[in-house]
């Protein structure tokens, strides 16, 4: 599979991204299984460890949860854990480097506003 | 955990060291990337623990036993290599059980199961194979021959595209079912960069790096720009390689900055330009530290 495309980022971040974006877009609810770290390494052609790793990182925010001998589960309460990071991520990403940009060119608080609306409307 | 442990191996072809002390590990439960340029010595390497040619100095354990002439540490290790040890006219059915012979833990089931997913026809002879098919053959021989370690020379030579794929499929699921110790060396470095944990580079005969495929990533970063700012900015940093075209110039140093001025840019490198600027660029020549 060709999602891992972004050679800027650690293969085992991209692949936690994949999962979470699955959550978030509904593909995998929230109590249903997601694929193993087996199958998710053969399909990508990634080695095991650093698909473990990928998943791991999931479960310590507790998006994902193990069921012994089972497999790996999607959390109750797993989108709005998601969401709610991905917001902080949007304010750090986009927000703040947009106020940054806007503070050079000199543009107020007031004309952002009206900017942001008009880009709602289009 | 089982570990084949090289220690100062070198070995001569006439006056010409292939291998030049020699020292790294092997652990079951990791998959190795086994990375040089043409002649660098990863097949001499590959076949000198398999005890296929003999070494001149240094030794070579499994777990502490020496190896060299040790026939029952050696059926722990399956190498597949270049050539194919077997006469042409046997059929593959038949390589598989005279490979049983010696690995008694061969897996003919999984063997056959194999080469009906390869469309190989086990009653086609060997000498009659195309180059991919023999490729194959070898492939599927080598990855049930139920060996702790495998070493992989090439694997894909003359493998197309989807039986290439297929090929880092099974040798996942492999890897997975048996936890066994596999060696790839191979050419084509970014189809299967993601597969190895560890990675060893040897060039000259000599290992010039051996590092977890992740710190390997991550130690440098390339800066691309105009020629005199990427000279301005990098002129205190370790340069690893450099390549310019018109007046635009990228280098890849060891480290990554923090930040870099207006007009740089700086990216992560992938695997094989990080093997191309470590063994001495595409020409065999340029800044080799």
């Amino acid at each position: 599979m060709d999602f891992l495309t972004d050679s800027d980022r650690p293969i085992y971040i991209q692949l936690s991204d994949w999962i979470a974006d699955m959550i978030i877009q509904g593909a995998v609810k929230e109590g249903e299984q997601v694929p193993s770290t087996t199958e998710i390494s053969v399909t990508c052609k990634v080695n095991p460890a650093t698909a473990l790793k990928g998943i791991n990182m999931l479960v310590d925010k507790n998006v994902l949860y193990k069921k012994r001998g089972v497999g790996m589960f999607v959390s109750e309460g797993a989108v709005k854990i998601l969401k709610e990071e991905r917001k902080r991520d949007f304010q750090e990403a986009y927000v703040k480097t947009m106020a940054d940009e806007a503070k050079k060119l000199g543009i107020g608080k007031k004309e952002i506003i009206a900017m942001i609306e008009r880009s709602f409307e289009e | 955990m089982s570990v084949i442990r090289l220690d100062g191996v070198t070995k001569y072809f006439g006056k010409k060291a292939a291998l030049d002390g020699v020292s790294a590990e092997f652990e079951t439960g990791r998959i190795y990337g086994l990375l040089g340029r043409n002649g660098a010595g990863k097949s001499t390497l590959i076949n000198s623990v398999c005890n296929r040619v003999r070494i001149n100095k240094g030794e070579i354990s499994l777990d502490g036993e020496r190896l060299q002439e040790n026939d029952k540490a050696l059926g722990h290790i399956y190498a597949m290599s270049e050539g194919v040890n077997l006469p042409g006219d046997m059929r593959i059915s038949s390589a598989f059980k005279v490979t049983g012979d010696f690995y008694p833990n061969f897996d003919n089931e999984y063997a056959g199961e194999l080469a009906k997913r390869f469309g190989l026809d086990v009653k086609k002879r060997l000498g009659r194979l195309s180059t991919g098919y023999r490729t194959i053959a070898k492939i599927i021989i080598a990855l049930s021959s139920g060996a702790e370690f495998i070493f992989l020379d090439e694997p894909v030579l003359g493998l197309d595209a989807n039986h290439r794929e297929l090929f880092y499929r099974l040798l996942v699921e492999r890897f997975i079912d048996s936890g066994c110790c596999m060696v790839v060396s191979t050419h084509l470095i970014d189809e299967c960069a993601n597969l190895f944990e560890h990675v060893i580079i040897i060039d000259k005969g000599k290992v010039i790096c051996s590092e977890s495929a992740e710190t390997l990533l991550n130690e440098g970063c390339a800066i691309t720009g105009s020629a005199a700012a990427v000279d301005r900015f990098c002129k205190d940093m370790d340069i690893l390689s450099q390549s310019s075209m018109g007046g635009i110039k990228s280098v890849y140093v060891r480290g990554r900055p923090e930040s870099v001025p207006n007009g740089l840019e700086i990216s992560k490198p992938d695997m094989q330009q990080i093997f191309v600027s470590i063994t001495g660029g595409q020409e065999g020549e340029g800044d080799t530290k």
